[in-house]
């Protein structure tokens, strides 16, 4: 019978819930790498039993785990993330220059075509490829030193690659982005990119519309669709349908469009979903009412999703890399939350329960699906 | 032989007891330590210090005969107490929280 596994990654360790295709029983396993912060979780679509863990702290630095058993046992690969040639600089706080210096992986994406292939985004801002399991990492240079990179500059959270994906349709063509550079895209595997931000409007910058600088929270595609893709900036819900040549507004009637995270149905490309935060200064939901919105229209035209969640003292956040979709004929969404709860929905989003509660705080939330 | 002890968190990486115990060529330093503590548990690799620019993370210590040896240049040599092996040589996460 089809099931799904569900990785959190949390502030104190990692957890896996599983389930079968109901969705209604869930087992728990954790803390795996207790103490430790694990970024980001994800495991390989084409061989679901590897997995990567992102796991760090500030006292010993960065590892990198890696499972071929569906995450029963785990294996610390390599952790060596050196920026190619010379380091350069980037603009600090202050405006002035800043050497890159490496601080932890943010996310791993492994290959949709190889188990062998995973890129890690990494802070400070750049873009590192392992084609042997994750051994032995190497920069996709090229992003860094774009003719913008010294003009990056962090965000409060730092200067980090949180997003990236594979188009299903390219192997050479890849989106990323960046707090706070913005979107970029390459169409050669990772020679050359170029920011995909026209059309981005951001008050917090010198030039709103400068060609980098805007603070991309996540950025999402439906994979029948990768031309088509969904934005949650810091503020403003955007849409792009030319492959992030050009982006649009639709952020429509939600009640704010200030947040972190955006996903899209697994089988129905117009199909969004944000959990709003009330602004930038004040981190959790508005009214302090936890509600996800879907539009079916692809955005602009919102509803409020709320059966099953907490619609009052609720002030948790719902930070980027923390909401997933499974592939099941009934599609399930999942995201995680500050407060430690991960909540599922196997019904697109219509009801909602939590399928484990009091964890550490929610970093990422990432799902297979298991045949 | 130089006895070595390590933070919680790197004993669980290393899959060893609270105290290790490397031996060392030549004269036994800072760097000598961590290099034979390195070799023999790569999963160490960079937690304790920078693995290009072998600089000591900033919330590592390492303490010995109730001194705080962090400060020591890397190629100084360890007390002989820590030489002769009636001391550790303390690996400690700094202090933190609230």
């Amino acid at each position: 019978m089809s099931g799904v596994r569900v990785l959190v990654g949390t502030r104190k360790g990692a957890f896996i819930l599983t389930a079968d295709g109901k969705r209604d029983k869930w087992d728990i396993s954790g803390p795996l790498f207790e103490g430790w912060e694990i970024y980001h979780m994800k495991g390989s679509p084409v061989n679901p039993d590897r997995i990567f863990a992102s796991q760090s702290t500030g006292w010993f630095g960065q590892l990198i785990q890696r499972s071929d058993d569906g995450g029963k046992t785990w294996t610390p690969v390599g952790n060596q993330f050196v920026y190619d040639g010379v380091t350069g600089t980037h603009q600090w706080y202050d405006g002035t220059p800043h050497p890159w210096e490496f601080a932890r992986v943010w996310h791993l994406e492994p290959s949709l075509r190889d188990p062998d292939t995973v890129l890690a985004g990494v802070e400070d801002a750049a873009l590192f490829k392992s084609v042997d399991g994750g051994e032995n990492w190497a920069e996709v240079s090229g992003l860094r030193k774009h003719d913008t990179g010294s003009a990056w500059q962090p965000g409060a959270g730092g200067m980090c690659l949180h997003t990236i994906i594979e188009s299903p349709e390219d192997p050479d063509r890849l989106f990323v982005a960046i707090s706070s550079a913005g979107a970029f895209r390459t169409d050669d595997g990772g020679k050359h990119w170029r920011p995909i931000n026209s059309g981005l409007h951001s008050e917090g910058i010198p030039d709103p519309n400068a060609e980098v600088g805007h603070c991309v929270h996540r950025i999402a595609i439906h994979p029948s669709r990768p031309d088509v893709v969904y934005m949650q900036k810091h503020w403003d819900v955007m849409r792009s349908d030319n492959a992030g040549d050009s982006w649009h507004e639709v952020s429509g009637n939600l009640p704010s469009d200030f947040g972190f995270t955006i996903d899209v149905h697994a089988h129905e490309p117009e199909t969004v979903y944000v959990v709003p935060i009330t602004s930038d200064s004040v981190h959790f939901p508005p009214e302090g009412k936890l509600r996800v919105y879907r539009s079916t229209t692809g955005g602009d035209e919102w509803e409020p999703l709320t059966k099953g969640l907490p619609q009052g003292n609720c002030y948790v956040d719902v930070l980027r890399d923390s909401m997933a979709v499974d592939r099941l004929d009934s599609c399930g969404i999942y995201f995680g939350t500050t407060g430690g709860q991960v909540y599922a929905s196997a019904d697109a989003g219509d009801s909602w329960k939590a399928i484990v509660r009091d964890l550490p705080a929610v970093l990422s939330v990432e799902v297979q699906t298991l045949a | 032989m130089i006895r070595v002890v390590l933070p919680e968190h790197l004993r669980t990486l290393a899959q060893v007891n609270k105290e290790v115990q490397v031996d060392v060529a030549g004269v036994p330093t800072q760097r000598a330590v961590l290099d034979a503590l390195e070799a023999r548990y790569p999963v160490l690799l960079g937690t304790i210090r920078d693995a290009q620019t072998q600089e000591r993370r900033k919330f590592i210590r390492f303490f010995a005969c109730e001194d705080d040896l962090s400060h020591e240049l890397p190629d100084t040599p360890l007390p002989e107490e820590v030489v002769r092996g009636d001391e550790p040589f303390f690996i400690i996460g700094a202090m933190a929280g609230g």
